[in-house]
């Protein structure tokens, strides 16, 4: 006998406290169980399956049929046997490299300006929220607008510059059409970059800077080896929301531009394959690929640049 | 005391009298919403509700039909009773048949013979009346009466070449005065608008219809590659290059306001053209589509059916006003007013429709013998089939693929999504 009584009251106080807090958390759990477990699920299954909602009573259980299949003729019929699909990923990941490297060098510079003490800094703070605020749909639709050849500003602005020809329009050209829709996402989330990274620059100290002064460090100096480093965590943070974002990114380009090869998102070949062609079961296998890249993607991130949570 | 059973009688009154006010049942009528198409649907559905004392709501739609297949396939696959009635397209039997009522058992096979008996057979799936011929419609091209006679052309063009041609004279004429005119608009965006007049270029050159009746792919001809060739030709030279990016509507807006020589499109079109404050009111001729070298003019099949969702909750009521929108006497007024296509022959000879829209009588032909999508043929793969096809026809547009390139790796997706057959 070598725990004391006192001991064994305390482990059962605790252990009380777990049980309690195991039932307060449950309906929690259990929403969270139907809200998001579930369709996972499902969907790791469906992908398994031959399922067309329109022609077929019940999802057939085909295996890796949807991944990888080849016919005797050596058709291949497996998503990743598939162009379109691979293009799909090309296209998201060029969409997803350029636009948030330039939203986060643009918010970086938008954050620093509203950080220094400049006058009208919180009415400043509260306009370049209004991209973000504005309703996908809503923003897309008026960039669809602004790109039309016979009426869009953007068109002829560029019509006049001499950089498009006549009924020409940057989204009408198959070359600049994905760089086109990379401008309307940066337009848009910018200010949520800005916002993330002005919360991070106001959480260092004044002092350090008064310190550097003193240490006679100029501004460059001061950016480079305080702000950036005490930045980087929340920095990180930023680009591993807007990096997921993007990859998922599917309202945007489809309103703006439609379904075209040239700019055809992963998920949006998703919504194609599953709900325009209504194989349910085909398009759960892409979405299950999807989340693989996504997942990826986040490994990366967060074992190379070491980015703790807590 | 009293005041109690003075509130039940009030209560039990209002009750009553709100049940004999809910004698009829509120019906969800997915109609149209392209050009004058929403305020048409509504004026008919009225007068239904008026005279059988039901209610109609009817849904906003999404304009593009790849875009209103997608939502009703959710609703459908759900078995939802969300919607009553559905306006469904020609190519849709094939795909959506199993969640539709068959109408056959409601409406009396004499009314259903008045209308064209190749729709009546596109609508007869397994044996199952899935939709009522609504309207018909078939590619046309329209052309500015006043530019050719200032031009100095006499009719419109017979061929491509003809068109490409006539339309580039005009263009450069006109961009002295107007830097915005342009000689050809079409439906060139990625969707089922493309695949439409894609088919008719391809048809007209004699190059057959993507997938022939016993279900050989035959896209991959020579016939068709000459085709790509011509309409890859008018993108940016008579067509503005941004073409790439309409649909039926987007032209419909540039060749209404003034700035086009000629535009392919569905008969809509014209009645949309000859209302108030339009930039080409009494300007508008309409011709069958030009030929392309050794062949004959070729128009796609479009038209329109009603149909009742099978998961209904009043099928009765629902075919009624199926019954009602689709009758001789709403197709009359719905061709007066907005130039729909009546499905029932015999209002192609009524003097009222053809004082209205002259250009029906001329282009019977046309309707009649459009060519059909490989929807029948290809069945629940039609989708996958069309979209491969417009896909392709798109990177020819866009000069991303050569039509030689295009047409033969379309082949073999097209065999690929065909897999063990049909």
């Amino acid at each position: 006998m070598t725990t004391t009584p006192r001991a064994r009251r305390t482990r059962s106080l605790a252990a009380t406290r777990a049980r309690t807090a195991l039932w307060l958390l449950l309906p929690t759990l259990i929403v969270l169980a139907a809200v998001a477990g579930y369709p996972l699920l499902r969907t790791i299954y469906l992908s398994f399956t031959e399922y067309n909602i329109n022609t077929d009573a019940a999802p057939k259980w085909i295996g890796l049929g949807n991944y990888w299949f080849t016919t005797e003729d050596g058709v291949g019929l497996g998503v990743l046997q598939i162009p379109e699909w691979w293009q799909s990923v090309w296209n998201t990941v060029k969409f997803t490299g350029v636009s948030v490297l330039l939203e986060t060098v643009l918010g970086l510079g938008l954050a620093l300006i509203l950080n220094s003490k400049i006058r009208a800094r919180g009415l400043l703070r509260t306009a370049i929220l209004v991209p973000w605020a504005i309703p996908t749909v809503v923003s897309a639709q008026m960039w669809n607008w602004m790109y039309n050849d016979s009426f869009g500003i953007l068109s002829e602005w560029g019509q006049k510059l001499g950089v498009l020809q006549n009924g020409q329009s940057f989204i009408s050209n198959p070359d600049t059409a994905l760089w086109a829709l990379v401008a309307v996402d940066v337009w848009k989330t910018t200010p949520f970059m800005a916002l993330l990274l002005l919360a991070g620059l106001q959480s260092i100290p004044s002092d350090m800077y008064e310190a550097a002064d003193v240490d006679g460090a100029n501004r460059w100096t001061q950016f480079w080896r305080l702000t950036l480093p005490l930045l980087t965590p929340a920095m990180l943070v930023a680009l591993i929301f807007r990096t997921l974002d993007a990859l998922r990114v599917f309202d945007m380009p489809y309103i703006v531009k439609g379904n075209a090869p040239e700019v055809m998102t992963m998920s949006m070949y998703a919504r194609q394959e599953m709900i325009q062609n209504a194989q349910f079961g085909l398009g759960s296998a892409v979405s299950i690929l999807i989340f693989l890249v996504i997942m990826i993607f986040t490994v990366i991130y967060v074992t190379s640049l070491r980015v703790k949570f807590d | 005391m009293k005041k109690a059973l003075a509130l039940i009688t009030v209560t039990a009154a209002c009750a009553l009298a709100n049940s004999a006010h809910a004698a009829g049942v509120t019906l969800t009528f997915a109609c149209d919403s392209v050009g004058s198409g929403y305020n048409e649907c509504q004026k008919g559905a009225n007068a239904w509700a008026k005279k059988t004392g039901n209610t109609v709501k009817l849904v906003q739609v999404p304009k593009e039909t790849d875009q209103r297949l997608a939502l009703y396939q959710q609703q459908l696959g759900a078995r939802a009773s969300d919607v009553d009635v559905y306006m469904i397209d020609v190519v849709w039997p094939g795909l959506i048949s199993q969640h539709l009522l068959d109408l056959s058992k409601y409406i009396p096979q004499s009314e259903v013979a008045q209308h064209f008996p190749a729709i009546v057979k596109n609508n007869t799936v397994n044996g199952k009346l899935v939709g009522m011929p609504f309207f018909t419609d078939a590619g046309v091209l329209y052309y500015r009466t006043d530019l050719l006679a200032k031009y100095g052309y006499k009719s419109a063009p017979k061929t491509w070449d003809e068109l490409a041609e006539m339309a580039k004279k005009i263009q450069d004429g006109e961009r002295k005065a107007n830097s915005k005119f342009v000689g050809f608009v079409f439906q060139g965006k990625n969707y089922e608008g493309l695949t439409c007049d894609a088919l008719e270029w391809i048809s007209s050159f004699g190059g057959g219809s993507i997938v022939d009746a016993s279900g050989k792919v035959t896209i991959n001809n020579p016939q068709a590659v000459a085709a790509l060739k011509a309409a890859q030709g008018f993108v940016g030279s008579i067509a503005p290059s941004a073409v790439t990016t309409y649909g039926e509507e987007e032209a419909r807006n540039v060749w209404q306001a003034g700035n086009a020589a000629f535009m392919r499109n569905w008969p809509y079109a014209y009645a949309a053209g000859q209302a108030e404050g339009s930039a080409v009111k009494g300007k508008i001729g309409v011709a069958a589509l030009p030929a392309g070298k050794g062949g004959k003019p070729a128009a796609t099949l479009g038209g329109w059916q009603l149909a009742v969702n099978a998961y209904s909750k009043h099928p009765k009521e629902a075919a009624d006003l199926v019954r009602y929108m689709t009758g001789a006497q709403e197709q009359k007024r719905r061709a007066i007013e907005a130039s729909y296509n009546p499905t029932i022959a015999s209002l192609y000879k009524d003097q009222g429709v053809l004082k209205a829209v002259p250009f029906f009588g001329s282009l019977y032909n046309v309707f009649t013998n459009a060519v059909a999508r490989p929807a029948t043929i290809t069945g629940s793969k039609y989708n996958q089939v069309s979209d491969a096809f417009s896909t392709a026809v798109y990177s020819v547009l866009t000069k991303k693929a050569q039509p030689e390139a295009a047409l033969s790796s379309l082949q073999s997706q097209i065999n690929r999504i065909k897999g063990r057959g049909w």
